[in-house]
């Protein structure tokens, strides 16, 4: 547990901030895809901490942001967050995504809303450790879509938009890079009805498929059993055992 | 430094603060924020005699000031217990409590009797106010008979410190309290949880998976100060407190009300390190205070 100093507060759209906060110490190693449990003072109905997944981390700056969409008391309180105010949060939670050890595979990264949040720093881990990743986005229209640039850094962008605002128009599933390219591993984060046709589509395609989950969380730490998800192993922890999970492992029905 | 030492049945605690079963793991959980030896006794999750998976999510809700869970008791049961967690724990430097449920008299004597032959596990709490599962002990903790008699059988098979854990869901906790200290109890903890419910008006559904849970955190604490209160002046055998506790002040409380110790439940989920920050706010408000001995402001509410 550690207080964190806010350094930059963003919107990158209206209903998104993205807060950027800075360690006095060198921050830990964290991996990409694990997670913060964030207390949210001032905001009377928000008890708990939330869960917020880590989105980038910026080692040179000894920065850690979130991105973080705005959909309740808890969320709309961090968004009120102005430079030099104090964060308090456990981290880093869970487990994070895998790598794969032949750097020559081809590795797609799906992200849908605010799903794409861990994807930026799992993009730049893979980048950094010389793979070549490849992300394919999806949201409801062209303004839904965060931080497009900076993936483009780390590696080929492919996008899709309900309305066709901007990219393709449909699902990510819908994307006509996944008839032309044959990848050798997925990883997903977003809307659970999007991972489960990503992972639908995987399982057809058969290629190992790696999904984030977002249950609801109380501890974060593996101690209240409260954010289960049901997999071959019997009720597993999210928080500890997760968020990310191998979709051979989830007893979802695809 | 004031006293913190307090002596529960033949349990000695080096302060009176103690972590709720199913709020804090096993312990190692939480190894990375506090030091573990310096928590009075830490209250594993429920154990019952056969592995149970638990109930479907969704398992919890955030409520005003509190939570609701339904977890019900999932665990890999006491075989798995005493194989692969007691190494793990009989080691950590303070007491370890093993809480335990059943859906019925034999089963919680049995499990309790595979728990006495731990050596270092110097008690037990049984729990008999589970309000999570059908068959999860609130039904005895609800009846003077019901309690009574799974203590009478625990007790037979059991010769450590005995705490019996009591449901605030009944209509006069004390009678439960005397029933459970005529069998043997060596000491009462309250209140685990009130049986609570939320809906989401938008799916017009219950939350929880299975439409009701248990209660806790600050919502509750009054009324776990009440029945402290009520319980205290009904037994002779200590009472320990819990239910909303976040910091010491709230402890305090407790024991003005008669609890010889507290357990600090939720709170851990918003802090982590809350129970050694509980424990060094007691001895504060007694240096304060000029108080040399916690025992001197137990039970001084009248
Ligand atoms: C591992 C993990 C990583 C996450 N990463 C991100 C992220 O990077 N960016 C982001 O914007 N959101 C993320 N979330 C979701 C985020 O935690 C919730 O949106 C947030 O807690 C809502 O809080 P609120 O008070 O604003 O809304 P509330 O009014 O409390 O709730 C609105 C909705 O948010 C969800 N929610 C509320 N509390 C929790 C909780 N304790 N655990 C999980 N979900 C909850 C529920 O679906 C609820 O219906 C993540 C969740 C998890 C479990
Ligand atoms: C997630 C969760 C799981 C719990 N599991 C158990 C349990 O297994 N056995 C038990 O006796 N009490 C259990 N309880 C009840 C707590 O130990 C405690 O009695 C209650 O939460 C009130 O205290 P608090 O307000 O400090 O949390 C649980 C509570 C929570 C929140
Ligand atoms: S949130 Fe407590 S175990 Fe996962």
């Amino acid at each position: 547990m550690k207080n964190l100093t806010v350094e930059e507060v963003s919107f990158p759209h209206q209903r998104y901030v993205l807060i950027k906060l800075t360690d006095q110490q060198p921050l830990p190693d964290i991996l990409p895809g694990q997670f913060v449990e964030v207390k949210v003072d001032g905001a009377p109905n928000t008890f708990l901490r939330r869960p917020i997944s880590v989105n980038y981390v910026d080692r040179n700056k000894n920065q850690l942001w979130l991105l973080i969409q705005l959909v309740g008391e808890g969320t709309r309180t961090l968004a009120k967050l102005t430079p030099g105010d104090c964060l308090n949060v456990v981290f880093p939670l869970g487990n994070g995504f895998s790598m794969p050890t032949d750097t020559n595979c081809d590795i797609l990264l799906v992200g849908g809303g605010v799903g794409v949040a861990p994807l930026l720093y799992y993009g730049e881990q893979l980048k950094d450790k010389g793979f070549k990743p490849f992300f394919l986005l999806g949201a409801r229209t062209k303004n839904d879509l965060l931080q497009i640039p900076l993936f483009q850094q780390f590696g080929e962008v492919f996008i899709t938009t309900e309305d066709g605002s901007m990219g393709e128009k449909g699902f990510v599933t819908n994307h006509s890079v996944l008839g032309k390219k044959a990848f050798s591993h997925i990883a997903c984060c977003g809307p659970k009805p999007m991972m489960m046709s990503v992972a639908r589509y995987a399982l057809a395609n058969n290629i190992p498929c790696q999904v984030s989950l977002e249950n609801m969380m109380a501890c974060g730490l593996g101690a209240c059993l409260c954010c289960v998800e049901k997999t071959v192993k019997g009720n597993v922890c999210v928080c500890k055992e997760g968020p990310v999970f191998d979709i051979r492992q989830l007893t979802w029905e695809l | 430094m004031s006293n913190l030492n307090i002596k529960i049945g033949d349990l000695q605690l080096k302060n009176p603060v103690m972590t709720a079963s199913g709020t804090f793991g096993y312990g190692l959980e939480y190894a990375d924020f506090v030091n573990l030896s310096d928590i009075g006794a830490i209250i594993v999750k429920g154990t019952t005699l056969h592995h149970r998976e638990g109930n479907d999510y969704p398992r919890m809700a955030e409520t005003p000031s509190g939570m609701l869970n339904c977890v019900g008791l999932q665990n890999k049961g006491v075989d798995y217990f005493c194989n692969n967690i007691y190494p793990q724990v009989k080691d950590i430097d303070t007491n370890v409590i093993v809480n335990v449920s059943g859906s019925t008299p034999e089963d919680y004597a049995e499990c309790a009797a595979r728990i006495d032959r731990l050596e270092k596990i110097p008690a037990i709490e049984l729990n008999i106010s589970c309000p999570n599962v059908k068959d999860g002990g609130m039904a005895f903790g609800v009846t003077r008979k019901g309690a009574a008699e799974v203590v009478r059988a625990v007790r037979a098979r059991y010769h450590k410190t005995l705490i019996v854990k009591l449901s605030p869901n009944v209509t006069d906790i004390t009678e439960i309290a005397k029933a459970v200290e005529d069998e043997g109890a060596d000491a009462v903890s309250l209140i685990n949880t009130l049986m609570g419910m939320a809906i989401d008006i938008e799916r017009r559904k219950p939350v929880l998976s299975i439409k009701t849970g248990g209660l806790s955190g600050p919502a509750i604490k009054p009324v776990a100060v009440r029945m402290v209160w009520q319980v205290a002046r009904a037994v002779r055998i200590p009472v320990i407190g819990l239910g909303g506790i976040m910091n010491a002040k709230d402890a305090i409380e407790f024991f003005m009300a008669g609890a010889s110790a507290i357990q600090i439940g939720t709170a851990n989920f918003i802090d982590p390190t809350v129970s050694v920050k509980v424990r060094d706010g007691i001895n504060q408000w007694l240096d304060q205070h000029k108080v040399s001995s916690l025992s001197e402001i137990i039970g001084t509410v009248d």
